[in-house]
């Protein structure tokens, strides 16, 4: 009998899908801030409780949601990223030698994300020269400028968000909601994908597909999405 | 807003220009925003992945999909784009980006700059600042003249670890604007209303030539 198309990457149950993450693995994950962030995987895998992960991601979340949760559980030993603030929970395990820290330039993670996905093992780029973050790092010149060389990362697996998707695993993001979720998607050695909407294969236009199936290799569906805005700002008038 | 801030942006406003597209940092650039209306065809970038930011949305509107680098609901104005953070990042350190108008902690006189952290303090991360110092085709530094301590921020030689070496174009403070020439060394181009040589140079500790 032929095989339904995309059949075996649906799941419907996040514990399921996070169930072998294991103590020590390296998670991917996408988002920047709140916006974006893989709410449902990142809640089961703090059910699941692995712990000593590497966890790389733009932000850390807040004390309460995203990756905060991870935090607060201890499941977190390293954590990379660009951004850490407004995170009181961090800073306290940080501070406590909890955690071990890498902070990377926000494009140089989002690149070295690319990278591992593409099969390019490292990269130059300015970005950093010259900077503390350049310690330890190989420089080379090219046309008269300096370049650091920079590692990409593969993730033993990846958590994503995107707004539609199909058992195929396409998926289709929105907004800014996109930010590094195609990145961490191309990471991942076994990528979970969450959407707010699984439509049947055909429904999502073709040209319009931001990351295609095969790099992700689950993908669920979920629900009562909390999508969490970390600075809501407004204007009175229509001016 | 204070009146040294006030006297900053407005200077700013004027490195805005038509069709320009403009990455604005976080904190102070941010109100630069506010400037934008009257240049055609300015577009705002977000490194998060919009160029093409709009204002506020009302209030009733906002989205959480839909926000700036400093995590803020905003719009995004018709023919606006969104992308991932590779190829933000590629219009960033890949020369694209008119002008970047960052916030600073210090700069000295060869145009390194330092705005992401101090020593011993809490550090919160780079975010995108390194990536649009090395890459934006100009880079200009919005800060004030010195330190809530009075203490000097435009120096010989930054105290600070550095975002960018060499990397400043234009740094505006409340006091006056310098430029920071391809061939080296730092040069007075405006001084605000009110404020003599003699006084910026003694709230200077960086030597700067005054044309």
């Amino acid at each position: 009998m032929l095989r339904r198309m995309g059949e075996g990457k649906v799941l419907d149950s996040f514990a399921q899908a996070v169930s072998d993450i294991a103590d020590g693995a390296t998670v991917i994950v996408g988002g920047f801030g709140l916006c974006g962030i893989p709410e449902k995987s990142i809640e089961a895998l703090r059910e699941h409780g692995a712990r000593d992960l590497t966890v790389v991601s733009n932000n850390c979340g807040v004390d309460d949601f995203g990756l905060g949760l991870l935090l607060a559980n201890h499941q977190i030993a390293r954590f990379v990223a660009s951004y850490v603030g407004e995170n009181a929970l961090f800073e306290r395990q940080f501070l406590n030698d909890e955690l071990d820290v890498e902070l990377v330039p926000q494009g140089t993670l989002a690149e070295r994300m690319r990278a591992g996905g593409s099969g390019i093992p490292a990269f130059y780029t300015p970005t950093g020269v010259g900077t503390p973050i350049a310690e330890g790092k190989e420089t080379r010149e090219f046309d008269g400028r300096q370049y650091l060389l920079e590692r990409a990362i593969i993730g033993d697996f990846a958590l994503v968000k995107a707004w539609r998707g199909d058992a195929l695993g396409n998926l289709v993001y929105r907004d800014t909601a996109r930010n590094f979720n195609p990145l961490a998607a191309m990471a991942g050695r076994v990528t979970i994908a969450e959407v707010e909407e699984l439509v049947e294969v055909g429904e999502l236009d073709s040209n319009l597909i931001h990351t295609p199936g095969i790099f992700v290799q689950r993908i669920l569906e979920g629900s009562g999405y909390d999508k969490r805005i970390e600075r809501r700002t407004v204007r009175t008038s229509a001016a | 807003m204070s009146d040294a801030r006030s006297a900053i942006i407005a200077r700013a406003a004027r490195e805005l220009g038509d069709g320009m597209c403009v990455n604005l940092g976080i904190g102070m650039p941010t109100l630069l925003a506010n400037h934008v209306g009257d240049r055609r065809g300015l577009m705002l970038q977000s490194e998060n992945g919009l160029l093409g930011i709009g204002p506020y949305p009302l209030d009733g509107e906002e989205d959480a999909d839909l926000i700036n680098a400093g995590k803020e609901t905003v719009t995004a104005v018709p023919g606006a784009s969104f992308f991932d953070s590779a190829e933000s990042f590629a219009m960033i350190r890949g020369g694209h980006i008119d002008l970047a108008v960052l916030g600073g902690m210090e700069v000295s006189q060869d145009g390194d700059l330092a705005n992401w952290m101090i020593p011993g303090k809490m550090v919160k991360g780079m975010g995108g600042a390194m990536d649009l110092v090395s890459g934006a085709k100009r880079v200009v530094v919005l800060m004030e003249h010195l330190t809530r301590e009075g203490e000097p921020k435009v120096r010989s030689a930054c105290t600070l670890p550095l975002t960018g070496r060499r990397v400043v174009n234009r740094l505006i403070t409340d006091l006056a604007t310098f430029d920071f020439p391809t061939e080296g060394g730092m040069v007075l181009a405006e001084l605000e209303d009110g404020v003599t040589l003699e006084q910026l140079r003694a709230s200077t500790e960086a030597e700067f030539a005054a044309v």
